[in-house]
């Protein structure tokens, strides 16, 4: 499956005005392509990540096309999308701790969504049974009542649920922050694996740490107030980087076994731009250490080597 | 659900407080993230704009008017027998006369009056003492929790009107101050679980252990990081304390058991009804006092809602 | 479960031990006599006073000591004697008391039944209907703000004395005789139309205006995101957001249970309706202790029993107290 997105813009509606969370977003990913969607808080990734499968009510699509193997996805039509959510595009949500409703037990919650959804339960349960073992859970998860499962097994419940129709693109939306290191190691190769095993086509995993991409992803995508940064795969982002804010944000991480005692770890100063009326030009300017007179004038996203783009002034000389 | 619910005429929404409609328990309402000082301005701005705040306050506040301007704009006293019995409204009396004579506006305003004290001072006394108890069993926790709630619990359960008409058969209440003073004493508990669940929900906020962390006293937690997320909820409190002791006063009267030397709305409708003034059809006795009420009691939950809307932005219609 | 339906047992009991010594302790130590109190108020005829404050000393057990008055008056009560109605003597208080019992179940159980579930549907349908929610609302607010007894005046002018349509009091024709019988039957709901109504609407308004909110407040879950990102039909996010905004519901029934006996009180007291209602009245204005006292305990009684009945029915449907994981 490929996804191609272009030019995709939302915004947010406020009382203030609009929030430009995703601004001009353009990029593809291959079959069998696991892309990391990487920034800070309020970079407009999981708005990005949202807006591919459904709209927020206050989210609006100013412009901008996605495709998904080819056929154009429905985002700004909520009816619509209804065709293609869960079974093209699927999603494991940020809040999985809480995403199933407390009142039913996890069997009758998987049954009663899919016969929603057109889907005998009956025909799918052996493999709903055959993907829980393959996680680690046995088949009385299914008689059990989310209230009964630890954080863990649900987060791994509901990506069996959300996976269990096998959809070309999956968005993994933070599933890692709330979890301890190891946890994360481990959900991070369950979704290698789903992608091996083929339960899912392509994944787009959203996520503030680099570390895990680093471990997960083929392809990995920086984006900074609401604008696309730098697209390359996880070597050359994290050994190669040419983008300021990319740079700047892979020094900043610690690495393992080196002290710090004598240098400062460093950080970026500063803060990103209000999105209410972001700044013209580049918006990383006012913080970017390379900034020149150019970056009045925004940066192109474009491919400076096959499979690597980057929208800076420096980084295109 | 939010706590907009009167104590116990309303089925709460969840711990959240919604409408009038939400007991304690469905009525927490989830405070947004920490308040900044400017709440104040920026309070006045959201609440002149949202419309049932406006559309509530005025009718309260229109009502105060009356009840304090009202006995002002006639010589009538509410209990002389000044004139003619049954009449209906007239120039000379504008809302007629009772079935002995008396002027209903008078009664009325008067009872307007005591509608005010009844729901400020007993709602005030529920309100003082359900934070007090609420707060304290929630902010310490522990085996002072586990007391208090047992008697929170306690007083919960027993009816309120049933403790009232025990109470008031013996002890012959004899001013609305009095009234005032035992509902409030007896309907607390419904304002003690909420404040209690929400400074429990409040407790285990982030920005406390910060505060914590860095060192400040409880005193100054207190004022400083709890106190602002709690005012709105207790302000909403005291608004629903307020309608729910003139309802249970209105009932109080019209057992009888409220004090016989003056007027009140419930009393208005007891000596009408005991007068047979639905079969006359003497309607401007009976149905002035109700609309009171409802116009008082109403105005005051709308203007909760519209409050509970301020505060939480989530549920602005945008 | 066992360990949640305990506890509240355990609160119950002590409420009920509590309510008893109230009932008991207030009449003892009110100020003044209160034998001469009700005396006086029974304007008795002079000659008679010594022989009524001996017989009323008796009654009252206020020739033995304190502590034993106390342990009499429980021994009494687990006899269910509560007494002999001074006003109706010497019918005792708890013969009145079971004639007049059925009455005010007859307005009661149906009402609270009806409105909770009535008021729920409503509440849920307006929280996705703006038109609905435009016209339930407000009239919901205006609802739970009137006094239900008020309602009744006005069900009673309207329907019962300007338009005849319903009778004004009583619970059934005066010229017919309780049996099982359709005539009675017939009779017997004519009567209570208006009572129930005033009852049902006051109580209806409220549950509305609270499952809208807890509708709303559920819609907008995460368990709702995650079912509406699947693809789910919306009436299958509003079935599970329905479910979990009874729950609240269902505690706030109890907590309502107060509020509704109160209403059904003063209600009674406006159509004449004979039950337990009337009968506090009368014992009111006759200051007919024993009975006031009856009926308090009785009533206590029945609204233990009632919040106790409702936390099993909410054990039953909330798996999360079943599996007693307590919340933090």
């Amino acid at each position: 499956m490929s996804l191609r997105v272009d030019g995709l813009t939302v915004y947010y509606r406020t009382l203030r005005g609009d929030v430009k969370a995703v601004d001009g977003a353009s990029f593809s990913i291959g079959d069998g392509e696991i892309m990391g969607l990487a920034g800070e808080s309020g970079c407009g990734k999981s708005s990005l990540g949202k807006s591919l499968i459904r709209m927020d009510v206050r989210m609006k699509h100013v412009a901008g096309r996605v495709e998904l193997d080819g056929r154009e996805l429905p985002i700004a039509d909520d009816a619509k999308m209804n065709a293609f959510r869960f079974r093209e595009v699927s999603i494991v949500p940020q809040y999985s701790m809480s995403a199933l409703t407390p009142t039913r037990k996890v069997g009758t919650i998987a049954q009663e969504l899919l016969e929603s959804r057109d889907v005998a339960f009956d025909t799918v349960k052996p493999e709903l049974v055959r993907r829980l073992t393959l996680v680690g859970l046995s088949e009385d998860v299914l008689d059990r009542y989310p209230i009964e499962l630890s954080g863990g097994m649900k987060q791994r419940t509901v990506m069996v649920i959300s996976t269990l129709l096998d959809p070309s693109l999956l968005i993994a939306d933070e599933i890692t922050s709330a979890l301890d290191v190891s946890s994360q190691r481990a959900v991070g190769e369950l979704l290698v694996e789903f992608r091996d095993r083929e339960f899912v086509k392509s994944m787009i995993v959203i996520t503030h740490d680099l570390a895990i991409l680093y471990q997960v992803a083929d392809t990995i995508l920086v984006m900074y107030a609401g604008k696309l940064a730098e697209k390359a795969s996880a070597q050359t982002i994290v050994r190669a980087p040419r983008h300021p804010y990319t740079r700047l944000l892979i020094s900043s991480l610690p690495e393992v076994g080196v002290r710090f005692a004598e240098t400062r770890l460093a950080g970026i100063p500063g803060k990103p731009p209000s999105l209410l009326a972001p700044p013209v030009g580049c918006r990383f300017r006012d913080r970017c250490p390379l900034a020149f007179a150019k970056c009045e004038e925004e940066p192109p996203f474009v491919e400076l080597e096959p499979g690597h783009e980057v929208a800076c002034w420096r980084a295109a000389a | 659900m939010s706590v907009t619910e009167p104590p116990q005429r309303v089925a709460v929404s969840g711990e959240a407080v919604a409408g009038p409609a939400h007991p304690a328990t469905a009525a927490v309402v989830e405070p947004g993230a920490p308040v900044a000082p400017q709440i104040h301005s920026e309070f006045l701005h959201f609440a002149l704009r949202n419309w049932k705040f406006v559309v509530g306050a005025s009718v309260v506040l229109g009502c105060l008017v009356v009840a304090l301007v009202g006995p002002l704009l006639t010589d009538h006293t509410p209990l002389e027998f000044t004139g003619p019995t049954d009449q209906p409204p007239s120039s000379e009396y504008w809302f007629g006369t009772t079935s002995y004579g008396q002027d209903v506006y008078s009664q009325f305003v008067h009872g307007l009056r005591a509608a005010f004290l009844v729901g400020g001072l007993g709602g005030g006394i529920a309100w003082v003492l359900g934070a007090s108890v609420g707060f304290t069993a929630g902010y310490r926790g522990g085996w002072i929790d586990d007391i208090l709630n047992m008697l929170t619990n306690v007083v919960l359960v027993i009816p309120t009107l049933a403790i009232l008409i025990i109470v008031a058969a013996y002890l012959e209440i004899q001013s609305y101050s009095a009234e005032a003073v035992i509902i409030g004493l007896t309907s607390w508990p419904w304002a003690a679980r909420a404040v209690r669940s929400q400074t429990f929900s409040l407790k285990t906020r982030e920005f406390v252990d910060l505060a914590r962390l860095s060192g400040r006293s409880t005193r100054q937690i207190l004022t400083t990081e709890l106190a602002p997320n709690m005012s709105s909820y207790l302000l909403m409190m005291f608004i629903l304390l307020f309608g729910g002791a003139i309802l249970i006063g209105a009932s109080l009267d019209f057992l009888g058991l409220g004090p016989s030397e003056s007027i009140s709305l419930g009393l208005m409708m007891n000596n009408s009804f005991l007068a047979s003034a639905l079969l006359l059809g003497s309607w401007w006795w009976f149905l002035p006092p109700g609309l009171g009420i409802v116009a008082l009691v109403g105005g005051l939950y709308v203007m909760n809602v519209g409050l509970d809307e301020v505060f939480n932005p989530k549920l602005r219609e945008t | 479960m066992l360990r949640y339906l305990s506890r509240k047992a355990a609160i119950y009991l002590l409420t009920f031990f509590v309510a008893v010594t109230i009932d008991w302790a207030i009449p003892r130590f009110m100020p003044g006599d209160p034998i001469e109190g009700l005396l006086s108020r029974m304007h008795a005829q002079p000659g008679s006073e010594q022989a009524l404050s001996g017989y009323y000393s008796q009654a009252f057990g206020f020739d033995v000591p304190l502590w034993q008055q106390y342990l009499n008056f429980w021994a009494a009560l687990f006899r269910g004697d509560l007494g002999v109605s001074i006003t109706n003597f010497p019918t005792p208080v708890s013969e009145l008391i079971m004639s007049a019992l059925p009455y005010t179940l007859a307005l009661l159980l149906p009402a609270i039944l009806l409105s909770f579930w009535a008021g729920n549907k409503v509440g849920a349908l307006a929280a996705r209907r703006k038109v609905l929610d435009n016209t339930v609302l407000p009239a919901s607010y205006v609802l739970t703000a009137t006094p239900q007894m008020w309602l009744g005046i006005v069900l009673a002018w309207l329907f019962a004395s300007t338009w005849a349509i319903f009778p004004v009091s009583g619970a059934y024709g005066l010229d017919i005789q309780p049996a099982w019988s359709l005539e009675f039957a017939l009779s017997f709901l004519y009567h209570w139309i208006l009572p129930f109504s005033a009852l049902f609407l006051v109580a209806f308004g409220g549950w509305a205006i609270g499952m809208r909110n807890m509708i709303i407040y559920e819609l907008e879950s995460d368990y709702s995101n995650y079912l509406a990102a699947l693809g789910a039909p919306s009436k299958l996010v509003r079935k599970y957001a329905y479910r979990n905004a009874l729950l609240p519901q269902i505690t706030g029934l109890a907590l309502a249970l107060g509020a509704v006996v109160a209403g059904a009180i003063v209600v009674e007291i406006v159509f004449s309706y004979p039950g337990l209602g009337t009968l506090t009245l009368s014992a009111i204005q006759n200051r007919d202790y024993f009975l006031i006292q009856g009926i308090f305990l009785f009533l206590i009684t029945g609204v233990l029993i009632a919040n106790f009945v409702i936390d099993i029915a909410y054990v039953v449907i909330d798996p999360r107290t079943r599996i007693g994981m307590q919340g933090s």
